[in-house]
């Protein structure tokens, strides 16, 4: 097989990986609320304090 | 002393709220209240002081009495409503909290495990407002809950509408991502394969081709018949009706231009139009997204069951107990604590209690009610609680027997414009496309399938499509950065045609929650401000709050009640540091007054004994109410409904212009039933208002508008709902909705133009793939741009 038909195979495969990444994604919800995940990131885990 | 004043000015740690001269101090922070120093002392125990440094104040004011009482939530059938999952360790549930406003409530509510140890984990969905938890059962339960985020000012807030549903699924926007995912996907991939048919194929890599196109194909497929999917049911649904939707034409074409393309591949012919076909789709898509802003902190479908409380405690047997209010029949005893709401029309069996019917009228001062009167449904109590009887279940209660009404079964019938317009563009294609094909069919036989379908094809009028959704979509962004927020897109359609402006008074046009006073008599000394001050104190009637904050910051706390009586209807009496106050009707206090209007309230002053003038309480309008008639009489049949007494007719007279017909006293139905006459008149009427009695008249008006104070806060089911700040701007934005008309047309004029270009070629025979695939896009980003263009000029011009 012809190089050029490997490499379009290849791209089209990879597309539809991110397709399938964008698919998970709605279906988990993380498009339902986009406000608070990008504040929960920046939120500190508090190291306890010496007993 | 005025110096000292603003150097004093301090405001709350927690809510940010200016602190009076009564502040509260603890650990160095100050306070505005108790509540507030409560929510910070629970947080500081708790180690949760982060709140504070996340946002500075970013609690919630807790001044406003709060008296929600969760012991409902103890009753099985009333909790079993309301988890999502419950085993005999665990348990679920989602609560809609109001409050939460910023990144410090999402970090204070998903770090509730360390305030409750039996909580296990909290998550919050900012955009909805509401707060999913799990917890272990056992010593924890959900009135518990509901009473620890109560604590910290986390109200949630249950009631009937919750328990109906819990939750509607956006599952629409969810499939529509899916579908414009899989467009995009396949856009960019057959434009790629395209290139090679467009750019020239050497004669080496002519193998190469038909792979290219049947790859092409392929990937149209799931685009046709998945994301697609609605272009064709819609316009098969339209044509049952005997009706051409745009849907109608954007469904023949995209046909056209599949079958055309998939005949070229499969017998070698030519590229077909797989990029164009695939663009064209994928475009309508975005069109749909971009008009589908929602706004999902707000909800535009609630009625009464949205205000409603799930349980009621009634009395069963000798004692009182939850019971759900669906199940409260005629004759129950029922008692009702301050706070809490009447929830179906019932008699009072106690002395004297004052009634805020604020969501229902939007009247913010509490009613008096005595004895065995007969009391409306939907009054909140406020004071002590009290016992009713019962007197209609709740279905079929004074207001609740309005959503009975027919109006609230049908959805608001509206032809959109552009479909209008689709109706004599679709008969206008066919007629081309057949006479086209005749006439080739006569000199050239071999192009007439060819033409044909050229003709089908180019005409598929994706940027006649495209142009309201992209206007439409722009107009509610730029209402939405003025506070105002539409239910959907047909809105902006039916406000273009509004030719009637009906408003409620209380609480829409006028302020709900403050009041104009004044004194008139012979003026006060300040220890006799302060005298009348400690005795209103004591008095929870409406009248006496009005007087207490007109003379809110006189007090000194020097002063001893010694006395105090209320007498009903009538006034207080009260002897203060031995100096007897009465305050109270003229009857009441012995005073001859001729000069009394009926728009204004009056509590009459006796101190020690002598006569020493009078309170005068009148209604405040929203600011800006004269200029916003001023502009609007000049373009609209205006109209007042309100159902309180006609006290205020002079007032409004003032303002409005003298034609303005004002129908007073008038209940629920009625006023539902004076929109219709006026429909039925032929008028286009757009209701504004505030309160559940309004709800009738929204719904069937054209376009129903809702004023409230505070967004989050509830406000009955409406096509919109107009933040109180905004509403001095009314007539700028209804003019911006009607001018967007004027671009609407303007696009489908360019659009109409792309057309005839195309049309022209096509009747020619020259419609190649490659001038479709630039045609097509380019009429569709054209007019985006000069939409997007023309609103943003619109709403600069109306300073919007």
């Amino acid at each position: 097989m012809s190089v050029i038909l490997v490499l379009i195979i290849t791209s089209i495969v990879v597309a539809v990986v991110f397709l399938g990444a964008f698919f998970w994604a709605v279906k988990s919800g993380q498009y339902d609320d986009t406000y608070s995940p990008s504040v929960r990131m920046l939120f500190e885990d508090k190291v306890k304090k010496k007993k | 002393m005025v110096a000292e004043e603003i150097a004093q000015k301090t405001v709350c740690y927690h809510c940010g709220d200016e602190c009076a001269s009564d502040k509260i101090v603890h650990e160095e922070k100050s306070f505005c209240c108790n509540g507030c120093k409560t929510v910070f002392e629970v947080l500081s125990e708790n180690d949760l002081c982060d709140y504070y440094s996340l946002e500075s104040t970013p609690g919630v004011t807790q001044k406003i009495e709060k008296n929600t009482l969760f012991d409902f939530l103890d009753n099985q059938d009333v909790s079993r409503q309301l988890l999502e999952y419950a085993d005999q360790e665990q348990e679920r549930v989602t609560l809609l909290i109001p409050n939460i406003h910023c990144s410090s409530c999402i970090w204070l509510l998903e770090h509730l495990s360390r305030l409750e140890p039996a909580i296990m984990n909290s998550t919050t969905n900012f955009s909805q407002r509401k707060l999913t938890i799990n917890y272990k059962v056992g010593d924890f339960s959900l009135r518990k809950l509901a009473e620890l985020l109560d604590r910290i000012g986390y109200t949630p807030v249950v009631n009937l509408e919750q328990a109906d549903e819990k939750g509607p699924e956006r599952t629409f926007n969810k499939s529509l991502l899916v579908k414009l995912g899989i467009a995009g996907f396949c856009f960019g991939n057959v434009m790629l394969l395209s290139f090679p048919d467009y750019l020239g194929i050497s004669a080496l890599e002519q193998s190469y081709q038909q792979t290219f196109r049947w790859l092409n194909l392929l990937l149209a497929i799931p685009v046709v018949f998945y994301s697609g999917s609605e272009y064709f049911v819609s316009a098969f649904k339209s044509l049952k009706q005997r009706f051409a939707n745009i849907d109608v034409p954007i469904a023949l074409g995209v046909i056209v231009l599949f079958l055309r393309s998939v005949y070229e591949v499969t017998f070698d012919i030519g590229p077909g139009y797989f990029d164009s076909l695939v663009g064209l789709i994928f475009f309508l898509l975005i069109g749909k997204w971009f008009q589908n802003r929602t706004y999902d902190a707000l909800s535009f479908e609630r009625d009464y069951k949205s205000y409603f409380p799930l349980a009621i405690q009634t009395k069963r047997g000798e004692a009182f107990s939850s019971i759900a209010v669906q199940e409260i029949v005629k004759g129950d005893e029922v008692l009702i604590r301050n706070g809490e709401l009447i929830p179906a029309d019932a008699i009072l069996i106690e002395d004297k209690v004052y009634i805020d019917y604020s969501f229902v009228t939007g009247e913010s001062a509490a009613v008096e009610k005595a004895k065995g009167q007969y009391v409306f449904a939907g009054g909140k109590l406020s004071g002590k609680q009290a016992r009713f009887i019962v007197q209609k279940p709740v279905s079929q209660s004074y207001l609740t027997s309005l959503w009975n009404n027919e109006a609230f079964k049908k959805e608001k019938e509206h032809t959109r414009l552009v479909d209008r317009v689709s109706q004599y563009f679709t008969i206008t294609i066919i007629a081309i496309s057949v006479m086209a094909a005749i006439f080739w069919q006569v000199t050239d036989p071999s192009k007439t399938w060819l033409v044909f379908c050229s003709v089908l094809i180019v005409a598929c009028p994706c940027a006649l499509a495209l142009s309201t959704p992209f206007t439409t979509g722009s107009i509610l962004r730029v209402l939405g950065r003025n506070k105002v927020y539409l239910k959907n897109a047909d809105v902006v359609e039916r406000l273009q045609k509004i030719d009637t402006i009906v408003f409620d008074k209380t609480g829409t046009i006028t302020n709900a929650s403050e009041r104009d006073l004044s004194f008139e008599g012979e003026g006060l000394t300040l220890a006799e401000k302060q005298l009348v001050f400690a005795a209103v104190s004591s008095s929870t009637h409406p009248l006496s709050r009005f007087v207490k904050s007109y003379l809110e910051g006189t007090d000194s706390g020097k002063y001893v009640i010694e006395s105090f009586t209320e007498h009903v209807g009538q006034g207080i009496q009260a002897v203060v540091s031995g100096v007897e106050v009465k305050l109270g009707s003229s009857r009441f206090v012995d005073f001859n007054d001729a000069q009394t209007n009926h728009s204004a309230s009056y509590v009459y002053l006796k101190l020690g004994g002598s006569q020493r003038g009078r309170f005068v309480i009148r209604n405040v309008y929203r600011g800006g109410l004269r200029g916003v008639i001023q502009q609007l009489k000049e373009k609209f049949k205006l109209a007042i409904l309100s159902g309180d007494s006609d006290a205020e007719r002079q007032n409004l007279a003032k303002l409005f212009p003298a034609s303005t017909p004002m129908h007073f006293s008038q209940k629920p139905d009625d006023k539902l039933n004076t929109i219709k006459a006026m429909q039925s008149a032929g008028q286009s009427v757009m209701m504004v208002g505030d309160g559940l009695n309004d709800a009738g008249a929204l719904k069937q008006s054209d376009v129903g508008m809702a004023v409230s104070e505070d967004i989050s806060n509830f406000s009955p089911a409406c096509d919109a709902i107009m933040h109180a700040d905004t509403f001095h701007r009314l007539d700028a934005i209804i003019d911006l909705a009607k001018r967007s008309k004027h671009v609407i047309y303007a696009s489908f004029f360019l659009s109409l133009a792309y057309n005839i270009v195309g049309l022209s070629i096509a009747v020619a025979g020259w419609l190649t793939p490659l001038v479709a695939a630039i045609l097509m896009p380019l009429s569709s980003i054209s007019v985006v741009v000069l939409t997007t263009f023309f609103v943003k000029i619109l709403s600069h011009k109306l300073r919007l």
